[in-house]
């Protein structure tokens, strides 16, 4: 899937610092699974809040295998109230999942940014070709959004 | 992290993480399993999110862990909470996303090897009649006045459309029917993710098994339930699919402030929680049972559809291809139920997330034909080994509000098992084991490989020798359909 580099924008003040903080070097950014017994374990890692959820979703996505067009050729805008972070994320990543379901659609260019009191989402993607496995919701298991010397950092635990 | 060295032993299939293990912990952890379960249970987080269980508010007496307990996320698998009504609280997380999964038996006149040589066809009928896998769509499209008759009715609106019938509702925990569902307490993307998925299977660990009666540890009880050596049985494994993982999503996401608003302090957020007499509390509880009734409707639609590849199948034959149900109970559900505490009768609110209602002899609600014996405990296995029919005791009334283990128990991380079973060899193992198998993920397959999950029958004979269940049969796959 190709990456876009999350664009930043104004955030209020009690965000401001997360949203906006930005490193430079791209290997700040990933995901990886963590050995769970029964359900599906995602760590990940961005400079900023947005670009951590950029990464959450792409690791999801990952995880249950989907396949979709290389040509991005679906659009679709979201809008979620801001929260705090962890609730926003948790936010974030149902809503795609509910997308996957629904529209059978998933995406991989993120254009995230915030407003005084909601982060608006303009995502690209295309049908899913393919899913192997489901995800039935994101949990807010042991859910804590960590500030390293090198960014964010959080692991996420998806009921499966 | 919670070790041995911590735990009471109580007798030989009981243990007990004291209250004094933590400061915020308001009751003990009781938990069933040999020494040997424990050693596996002790590999992952299970014990540390009992205690994390073990605080929350208005419980009544210690958080019960099945020997198949595994990690969740939040509220373990295989966990037991009871928390005192009015003012206890309800946790949609120790409930769980898939509300009421649970596990619908059905047995059969049909001698295995009368139809051995069509059970690929078989296979292949119920793969085809129910559907399976990933977002998969249903035979029926709901409209949403329908889909909230669903709610309200759960197994009634099956029996009203034509895919029941009022013997199996005899034989389905609360006839399928929860009172007190409220559709107006479910948000409209949860109804817009019902409408499509009555009547099917979902992805995971969900799976549709034709098993053959292997062994009868109870005759009397077997012959009640239409159990015979030698014959097939269905077994169907599912839930309420996006519907309730919807609901749970939405009001777990609503108890994030609820907690604030009602002063709750918990070790995780995964537990919110709302007291049951709150207007938060409330509102769960009737969506709750909105969910419950859903998957009651559910699996009995897809035993309608079992029934139909049964017949399209064996149909000249056989000379009878019918199959009857045994029992239908749930395994993730909240239930208002009056239980023992401290010599008194008690009403309390049972949290089960992955532990099965295991009621014993006598108890009314029963069909009068299981009354001598316990309600029906259904324990499906991990595709390769055995599933079990056990009964609820009085023993388990006392010691585990009524409740027992609901599976072998996941004791392999999902990454480990993908990356050292792969899917394709999997099938094919046990195809020469005589099972057929019809998935629709080999990824998923192996994921979900017997050799990723404990020992059931050790399960089971812990759960039998604790006496909060009591052996009845034991059941061997011999085609298992996976999402």
């Amino acid at each position: 899937m190709r990456k876009e580099i999350t664009k930043i924008h104004p955030a209020p003040t009690s965000f401001r610092q997360w949203y906006t903080d930005t490193m430079d070097t791209k290997s700040a950014t990933g995901y990886r699974e963590i050995p769970h017994t029964a359900d599906w374990e995602l760590e990940v890692w961005a400079p900023n809040l947005l670009g951590l959820l950029e990464q959450a979703a792409l690791g999801m996505y990952q995880l249950t295998g989907i396949v979709i067009s290389s040509t991005p050729c679906v659009s679709h805008n979201l809008v979620l109230q801001l929260s705090e972070p962890e609730t926003l994320l948790v936010d974030f990543l149902n809503e795609l999942l509910f997308l996957c379901e629904s529209e059978d659609i998933a995406f991989s260019e993120f254009d995230l940014w915030l407003d005084e009191s909601h982060m608006h989402a303009q995502l690209r993607g295309a049908e899913i070709q393919s899913m192997e496995k489901e995800i039935k919701a994101t949990t807010y298991h042991d859910l804590h959004i960590v500030e390293t010397d090198q960014g964010l950092v959080a692991r996420i635990v998806f009921d499966v | 992290m919670v070790s041995l060295d911590n735990l009471i032993r109580l007798n030989q299939f009981e243990w007990e993480i004291p209250q004094s293990y933590r400061a915020d912990m308001r009751v003990p952890v009781r938990i069933f399993a040999t020494r040997q379960l424990l050693d596996e249970i002790k590999g992952d987080k299970s014990l540390d999110q009992a205690v994390n269980a073990a605080t929350l508010p208005g419980l009544v007496s210690p958080v019960v862990v099945m020997p198949d307990v595994h990690q969740g996320y939040g509220f373990p698998i295989g966990g037991v909470a009871a928390t005192r009504l009015p003012d206890g609280i309800i946790s949609p997380g120790a409930i769980g996303y898939d509300i009421n999964c649970g596990v619908r038996l059905l047995a059969s006149q049909i001698e295995f090897p009368s139809v051995k040589n069509h059970l690929p066809d078989l296979a292949d009928q119920l793969n085809r009649l129910c559907p399976s896998g990933v977002g998969k769509k249903g035979h029926l499209k709901l409209t949403i006045k329908e889909l909230e008759k669903v709610c309200i009715e759960g197994s009634r609106w099956a029996l009203k459309n034509g895919y029941a019938s009022e013997a199996d509702l005899r034989r389905t925990e609360e006839q399928g029917t929860l009172s007190g569902a409220d559709p107006s307490k479910v948000s409209k993307r949860a109804k817009e993710r019902g409408l499509m998925q009555l009547g099917t299977l979902g992805a995971g660990n969900h799976f549709i098994e034709v098993d053959v009666v292997d062994q009868v540890f109870n005759e009397k009880a077997a012959n009640a339930m239409g159990l015979i050596p030698g014959n097939l049985a269905v077994m169907i494994h599912c839930g309420s699919r996006g519907f309730g993982h919807q609901i749970c999503t939405d009001y777990v996401r609503d108890f994030q402030s609820a907690v604030k608003r009602y002063g709750i302090e918990l070790p995780d957020r995964e537990l919110v929680c709302a007291p049951l007499n709150s207007p938060e509390g409330k509102n769960y509880l009737a969506a709750m049972r909105c969910a419950a009734n859903y998957a009651f409707a559910n699996r009995q639609v897809l035993a309608h559809y079992a029934r139909r590849a049964f017949e399209e199948t064996l149909a000249g034959k056989v000379a009878n291809w019918h199959l009857t149900q045994v029992y239908d109970i749930a395994h993730n559900m909240g239930k208002i139920e009056t239980h023992e505490v401290g010599g008194n009768q008690v009403e309390v609110c049972v949290h089960r997330k992955g532990a099965t209602r295991a009621f014993g002899p006598g108890f009314q609600g029963l069909p009068s034909e299981y009354s001598p014996f316990g309600q029906p405990v259904l324990v499906p296995g991990s595709m390769g080994t055995a599933s079990w029919v056990l009964v609820g005791t009085t023993h388990s009334m006392q010691r585990s509000f009524g409740s027992s283990c609901h599976g072998a128990g996941r004791t392999m991380s999902r990454k480990k098992a993908k990356k050292s079973i792969w899917g394709e060899d999997l099938r094919k193992e046990l195809q020469a084991q005589g099972i057929q198998i019809r998935a629709g993920s080999m990824a998923g397959l192996a994921e979900e490989a017997p050799q990723a999950y404990k020992d059931v029958d050790m399960v089971v004979e812990t759960v039998h020798e604790a006496g909060i269940a009591d052996k009845v049969a034991r059941l061997k796959p011999v085609a298992v359909i996976k999402g």
